[in-house]
């Protein structure tokens, strides 16, 4: 992608500044140094290029493409398996009065670690809707249902401070979306983060996308560490000084100052979306980006706001005809032709756009057929796909519906080469789950670094990690109470029927209000981000 | 028993699975558990098109599933016992579902701009047909629908009293229609042992579903005569309060 030119863009006002290295977790103590050295996944990735230094763009092709990469255990059932996962730290989205007050408040929260509010506190606004760590995984974004952007950094590591690595604090904080409203249509549009999605670095400043359901944003986040002094016509705090006084000319000069995080909107992409935006995916060749709304996707180049290019329409011409919509779409991690969608009624359909300007024709279509012994009246909606990710390797495709997550080889459309039951324990339930609604909850999934492990959420907190090489796999709990920072997750096992024995949990006493909706991987390492309503946890591999 | 899925293959193999058919449609409580589940589906349909721009893929899933109920009463002779098998997909298509979902739909796409990129002049009904009377429009053909279908005679009864619900709803504030809803709330957990049972081992006996039953708050399709006073009761508060 190019950078956008500055001269273009103005400034916007609503950008807020965060001062780096502000501690906002505190539930890492120094207390119990574990060494954690976090197992990467095969080859390394060059080192994040330090900031403020000019860097190469990423190459397109990440060394985790490889698939050859050693698998990642995983913990095993009774917690003794070669890995096991450890809380590193849980963060909470600062909220507006206490961004307001970051400052001042900052060192006593560190003190007391009283900045972690409680459940009750959170209000909707807080509640985390989309998570996602950038290129080097050096940056972590997430986005609520407020329309804010909170971006955490990786701390540094540091030699004495071995312990701390794999925690993240806030780098930056803004708001990306505002509630509006739409006065042609008598609607109002929330601010809901719907999605963000990372650019590629490629100089000192970061780029992302956000989007909430009509309109896609691209913001830049870069670092500010001097200030222009010594103006001739201002003084020192920006007011114009009588010309009368001025008597001696000076060179302004630039001086060092404190570090200073700045996110500026640089591109709005809106007015293209009658329905609501689902996804945003950026292409390999960095200059273009689909959005994908419940019947259309459009193509977008960067640097074009005004215009894009729908490349699916599955809008009926008689909308009673109407019998599916497009749930998620994402581009080919390195075939920039290439992109998939998934739909409502469980299918998905890989399109060429070599083959035709307009996709409304796939090349591919990936359906499973149905098991019949498996009927219900609920058959179409569980099996509707609610996320879709190509692998890292772009030879695979992962898609969750409501009760499984499956695997799918680009090379065999009429089933999936794996299947994995996230909750099969709610195929009894799902009269019950229709009634509330949770069964239009959408669940998203995501791929490790090296394609080897896959992870999804779940009810209660919990969320569910499957290896595909040893077919193991694992039920983890994102909550304050069970989980002691540095201390190993244990397991957690969901009984069905029958006894209930100690430490499991029945079927009836989930809590189906607390959903684990949002994750996201390291793209290298062993480090995950699990958003539990307005809680984000960054969990960590604790090898040997 | 309640092997749903034996009974499709028979359908889906063989069009006439007429003793099959029979022999399922005499079971009362799958018939009538399949009916509350389509009651609240049509429920969860109507407050759907209440909001401007509702989760359009959730409408279209549960519109999906009232045709389904829906077709699979017209096969068992139940939901439309007079249509002639002839005229085939015809009327389905032209069910209670298709007409809410577009109206669920219809309503914010009338009201498009012309300056939605891509997107041409909409046909369809003035925006005015569309928002104008909420309450009544999608209600006549499954009315219709309904009491012809119906053999008893209470049918009727129960479908007014139905129609009053959804008057009382769409006059009450929001936490008023959380309330009636939060009633039901245990009511349809035995219709889940029923509806998606057959895949467990275990099979739920005829007698589990129909003790299960009366138990729920307001089975809408019930027979029984308490039932339908007890509805009417609610109905009564409803509207006086």
């Amino acid at each position: 992608m190019h950078q956008p030119p500055p001269a273009s863009c103005s400034r916007s006002s609503c950008c807020v500044c965060a001062r780096v290295g502000v501690r906002v977790s505190a539930l890492a103590p120094a207390a119990a140094p574990c060494p954690a050295p976090s197992r990467s996944l095969g080859p390394r990735p060059p080192e994040p290029p330090s900031r403020g230094t000019s860097t190469l763009p990423l190459a397109p092709l990440g060394p985790w493409c490889s698939p050859t990469g050693s698998p990642a255990p995983l913990s095993c059932e009774t917690g003794c398996g070669e890995g096991s996962w450890i809380l590193v730290c849980r963060l909470l989205v600062p909220t507006q009065v206490s961004l307001l007050s970051m400052e001042e408040d900052i060192d006593t929260r560190k003190i007391n670690n009283s900045f972690l509010r409680d459940h009750s506190y959170a209000t909707e606004a807080d509640i985390i809707s989309t998570v996602e760590f950038n290129h080097t995984g050096e940056l972590l974004a997430t986005g609520d249902k407020g329309g804010r952007v909170v971006i955490f950094q990786r701390e540094q590591e540091s030699k004495n401070q071995v312990h701390r690595r794999g925690e993240y604090n806030v780098y930056s904080t803004f708001q990306s979306h505002e509630p509006e409203f739409d006065y042609l249509k008598s609607l109002e549009i929330e601010e809901k983060i719907n999605k963000i999605r990372w650019l590629p670095q490629q100089n000192a400043a970061y780029f992302l996308l956000s989007t909430n359901d009509k309109t896609v944003k691209l913001w830049k986040v870069s670092e500010r560490d001097k200030r222009p002094e010594g103006y001739n016509l201002k003084d020192e705090e920006g007011r114009l000084r009588d010309p009368a006084t001025i008597t001696t000319l000076r060179v302004p000069v630039l001086r060092p100052m404190d570090l200073m995080v700045e996110a500026t909107p640089r591109r709005v992409f809106a007015n293209a979306h009658t329905y609501h935006i689902n996804s945003i995916s950026v292409n390999s060749d960095y200059e273009t980006y689909m959005s994908a709304d419940d019947l259309r996707i459009n193509l977008w180049n960067f640097e074009i706001t005004n215009q894009s290019f729908n490349i699916v329409d599955i809008k009926p011409a008689n909308m009673e005809e109407l019998t599916e919509v497009i749930t998620a779409a994402e581009f080919h991690p390195h075939h920039c032709n290439t992109f998939v969608y998934s739909s409502s009624k469980g299918t998905i359909r890989l399109c060429d756009m070599r083959a035709s300007a307009l996709c409304d024709r796939h090349t591919k279509f990936f359906e499973e057929p149905e098991d019949p012994s498996n009927r219900s009246f609920f058959s179409e909606i569980i099996s509707s796909i609610s996320d879709v990710k190509f692998s890292h390797s772009g030879r695979y495709i992962m898609t969750r519906d409501y009760l499984t997550v499956k695997v799918w080889d680009l090379n065999m459309e009429n089933r999936p080469i794996e299947t994995y039951q996230v909750h099969d324990y709610l195929r009894s339930k799902l009269c019950s789950l229709y009634e509330n609604d949770c069964i239009f909850d959408k669940f998203e999934c995501v791929w490790n670094g090296s394609d080897s492990v896959i992870m999804t959420g779940s009810y209660n907190n919990f969320f569910r990690m499957f290896d595909r090489n040893t077919k193991r796999d694992v039920t983890l709990e994102a909550s304050r109470e069970n989980s002691k920072p540095r201390a190993i997750l244990k397991p957690r096992k969901v009984c069905v029927g029958g006894k209930r024995r100690k430490d499991e949990i029945s079927v009836d006493s989930l809590d189906f209000s607390k959903k684990i909706l949002h994750t996201a991987w390291h793209p290298s390492e062993n480090i995950i981000a699990v958003a539990a309503t307005n809680n984000l946890y960054i969990f960590q591999d604790k090898v040997n | 028993m309640f092997a749903r899925g034996l009974k499709r293959k028979c359908v889906d193999q063989e069009e006439d699975g007429e003793g099959t058919l029979a022999g399922f449609s005499t079971i009362p409580s799958y018939s009538l558990q399949r009916q509350s589940l389509l009651d609240m589906s049509l429920v969860k349909l109507q407050l759907c098109h209440m909001l401007v721009e509702p989760n359009l893929c959730r409408s279209v899933l549960i519109a999906n599933t009232v045709r389904q109920i829906q077709e699979e009463m017209t096969r068992d002779g139940v939901g439309r016992g007079a249509a002639p098998q002839s005229t085939g997909r015809a009327p389905l298509d032209r069910l209670v579902s298709t007409e809410i979902l577009c109206r669920t739909v219809r309503g914010p796409e009338a009201g498009v701009p012309a300056s939605d990129l891509g997107d041409g002049p909409l046909p369809g009904p003035p925006p005015g047909l569309c928002t104008a009377d909420s309450a009544e429009e999608p209600r006549s053909p499954h009315s219709s629908l309904w009491e012809t279908d119906s053999p008893r005679e209470n049918r009727g009864s129960f479908h007014k009293s139905l129609d009053q619900i959804f008057e009382t709803l769409e006059h009450k504030s929001s936490s008023s229609m959380e309330d009636l809803f939060s009633d039901m709330d245990s009511s349809y957990y035995d219709l889940d042992t029923v509806l998606t049972g057959m895949m467990t081992s275990v099979k739920p006996g005829l007698c589990d579903g129909l003790e299960g039953f009366p138990a729920a708050a307001p089975p809408p399709a019930s027979t029984c005569k308490s039932d339908l006073a007890e509805l009417e009761h609610v109905v009564e508060i409803l509207v006086e309060t």
